[in-house]
């Protein structure tokens, strides 16, 4: 489904992502993670023509990315508050998602419909634009919208931060279904190992721009993964407790079903 | 303390987006400034001889008759530009200092605004003026602490009503009404506040009234100041109940009605949207300086080119002079939507297009002048539509300014969006057409060279999707260079 190869970022003299090859099958649900700065970002940018690349290329569906507009009837994401335009409400913004991806308003009403327990009735009929929404219900929106039409790909950049711990939970449910039944390329990236290793088939750590590590999702790998980032952080022991405090914060969700579980 | 406030004021003074634009733009905005510096110090010195050589009668007294309108007119545009100091209060809340510094500080800036110091220029060289005339020094020194106080008032004035527009509507209707009352005879308010400013012209002693109603507004606006600083009070930004609009009429136009609707919701959702609508509305009313012979020189044929330029290209040159801008805030979404740049640069067209549409319509009026007034209308609308619409969606690719919509204070004066190419990109404008209109003019009658114009506009016309693929291609050698300058907002 999309290949990256030779693909390289660079500003000035800084290179910020290098990979030289990156194959992610059809159906995927891949995860990205990385500290800050790794290029996580970037890589997502660069799938979606927003950004250039200073060499190689990008293929999705045949289509090479930075040269063509055709990945755009496939390909749907949502990177951050530049996704959203602040002066509508969430429906004329689901609705306006939906004409351009000429799926009808009933049609939209439909796949919204699936998502009210995700919204938790924060969303629709709140007689607000989406300046004016939580960081969070905002986010939502972002996610659910790129959902609509049906995309082969679906790009999200950190999507559980955030987010509430009930919404994570059914954000994990929601992504995990799409890649298995729908056959949707999923792509995601987090800060957080807990949540990726249980969404995402396959994992790729990214470090300075650098492909590190590329793992099928096993019970062993978030064990791996803390491995590896306390390695990174080389001594500094913030990062090691910050990673026990989420793990903490994590296992203490997860015990608690949410009251209204799909 | 006080230093740090100041260094950190300096800090985003010199690191603010705007300052670090082109030197050709520092100059542009050097020039501007000096020219607001001259017309206020021009006025300064010669109202004096001006009034004095209209036979108006003694100039101070004048001067004085018309002060409520001036001090009228600073409120108005105080309100309409100046920044309120509390955007910046947030991050000081939590720190280790009294709200009375914060509140101190930030009012503290206001009053070195450049809405304060500006009057200086025409109240210093008018009151020099008055002391060489011989009118008493003292006299005139009350008169002139008197002015700065109540320009001082305004400052605090504006403070208080800031972000109540309820009040703010009510003076602009209070102030337009008396003026119209003056106008046309039937009240005239000036005999009620001139013998206030005259008495401040001669008993020293009455700067005492300004000065106290000074301290008065002062503490009543710290004390206001103070008591709102909570996030959920006076910090908090207003929130507008939303309703979805469908105008389910526009869907029958398919993708481009799905960017119609957009932009209307644009326009009617955002402070600085609606203000570049209402500014191109104030570009019907240009023509009258025109057609009525109010300016000598604007009386040639090819002035009337010129005005029918205008016209009808009120929200050419005021909305669409900005396109892509207006999106700047969700760029990237429309570019990695399922849209293609045809289909966004189209819809902008035909935005600009119909608005051109509407606007010759509704500058009809003008057939009052005569037919002739009314045809340069309609030459320019067709000129507009034809070349001119291009052209502002060409400028639109390399003006790289985000525009944050929800402030409309910034409209005025958000030079930034000027750089060298889209200048050049206004010569053929404006220039182009009135060139056809004057070579043509040498060789064939006015009618011809009316028609010229409008030929040029049908010409353009013809070539659409020619010079769509042109621009296309223009606004994707542009696009990554926007967009990473659309997130530096």
């Amino acid at each position: 489904m999309i290949t990256a190869s030779q693909l390289s970022k660079t500003y000035g003299d800084k290179t910020v992502l290098n990979i030289d090859h990156l194959e992610i099958p059809k159906g995927q649900s891949f995860g990205l993670v990385g500290n800050n700065g790794a290029g996580k970002t970037t890589f997502f940018s660069l799938l979606l023509d927003l950004i250039e690349p200073s060499s190689g290329q990008i293929v999705s569906n045949e289509v090479v990315i930075h040269q063509s507009e055709k990945w755009k009837p496939f390909t749907a994401a949502f990177i951050d508050e530049s996704f959203l335009i602040g002066y509508l409400t969430p429906e004329e913004y689901f609705y306006f998602i939906g004409e351009l991806r000429g799926v009808s308003k009933a049609d939209v009403m439909e796949l919204l419909s699936g998502f009210e327990d995700f919204f938790h009735g924060e969303i629709l009929d709140q007689k607000k634009y989406l300046r004016d929404l939580s960081k969070g219900n905002q986010k939502k929106v972002g996610i659910v919208a790129s959902f609509i039409g049906k995309p082969e790909v679906v790009i999200l950049d950190e999507p559980f931060a955030n987010l509430d711990p009930t919404t994570q939970i059914r954000l994990k449910g929601i992504i995990k279904d799409l890649a298995a039944t729908s056959g949707v390329t999923v792509l995601v990236s987090s800060h957080d190992l807990q949540h990726v290793t249980e969404v995402c088939e396959r994992i790729v750590v990214l470090e300075k721009g650098q492909l590190v590590k590329d793992i099928k999702t096993a019970p062993a790998t978030l064990k791996e993964l803390e491995a590896y980032f306390s390695g990174v952080a080389d001594g500094t022991a913030s990062h090691d407790t910050s990673s026990d405090a989420a793990d903490l914060a994590d296992g203490l969700q997860n015990t608690d079903a949410p009251p209204t579980a799909p | 303390m006080i230093q740090k406030f100041i260094s950190l004021e300096w800090k985003s003074f010199i690191r603010a987006a705007s300052f670090q634009t082109n030197l050709a733009m520092k100059i542009l905005m050097g020039f501007g400034a000096l020219y607001f510096i001259a017309v206020f110090l021009g006025l300064g010195f010669g109202s004096f001889f001006i009034i004095e050589k209209a036979e108006l009668g003694d100039p101070f007294e004048v001067v004085n008759r018309y002060m409520i309108y001036y001090l009228a007119f600073d409120l108005f545009f105080r309100y309409s530009l100046q920044k309120m100091p509390v955007t910046n209060i947030k991050p000081f809340l939590y720190l280790p200092m009294t709200k009375n510094q914060v509140v101190r500080f930030s009012m503290g800036k206001t009053v070195v605004s450049f809405f304060n110091w500006s009057h200086a220029f025409f109240f210093l060289p008018f009151s020099v003026v008055l002391i060489t005339k011989d009118y008493d020094p003292i006299s005139v020194l009350g008169w002139h602490i008197g002015m700065a106080a109540l320009i001082y008032c305004n400052n605090f004035i504006n403070l208080l009503i800031n972000n109540k527009s309820g009040v703010f509507y009510v003076f602009v209707a209070l102030v337009l009404g008396l003026g119209a009352g003056q106008y046309f005879g039937y009240f005239d308010m000036t005999l009620y506040t001139a013998p206030f400013f005259n008495w401040l012209g001669s008993s020293p002693v009455a700067a005492l009234l300004p000065i106290a109603l000074l301290l008065i507004l002062s503490r009543w606006a710290f004390a206001y100041f103070k008591k709102y600083m909570y996030l959920d009070a006076g910090l908090a930004s207003k929130q507008e109940v939303a309703s979805t609009q469908e105008y389910a009429f526009l869907n029958r136009f398919g993708n481009l009605g799905t960017f119609l609707k957009n932009d209307i919701r644009l326009i009617l959702r955002n402070k600085r949207a609606k203000m570049a609508l209402y500014g191109g509305f104030f570009f019907l009313f240009y023509g009258l300086l025109f057609f009525t012979g109010a300016i000598e020189v604007y009386d040639g044929p090819v002035w009337k080119i010129f005005a029918g330029i205008f016209i009808s290209g009120g929200f050419l040159f005021n909305f669409g002079q900005f396109v892509p801008s207006w999106d700047s805030a969700y760029y990237p979404l429309m570019m990695s939507q399922n849209i293609t740049y045809q289909d966004y640069i189209k819809s902008k067209w035909y935005l600009i297009a119909i608005a051109t549409a509407v606007s010759t319509l509704l500058a009809l009026p003008y057939l009052y002048f005569g037919l002739n007034a009314y045809l340069a209308v309609l030459v320019g609308g067709v000129y507009n539509i034809g070349i001119n619409a291009y052209l502002v969606l060409w400028g639109g690719a390399y003006i790289k300014t985000p525009i944050d919509l929800a402030s409309g204070k910034k409209a005025f004066g958000d030079k930034q969006s000027f750089n060298a190419k889209t200048l050049l990109l206004t010569v053929p404008k404006i220039l182009l057409p009135l060139a056809i209109y004057w070579g043509v003019s040498l060789v064939a009658s006015d009618e011809v060279a009316f028609a010229s114009v409008a030929v040029a506009g049908v010409l353009g016309y013809l070539f659409k999707n020619k010079v769509f693929a042109l621009i296309e291609k223009i606004y994707k050698t542009e696009k990554y260079k926007t967009l990473a300058a659309y997130k530096q907002a």
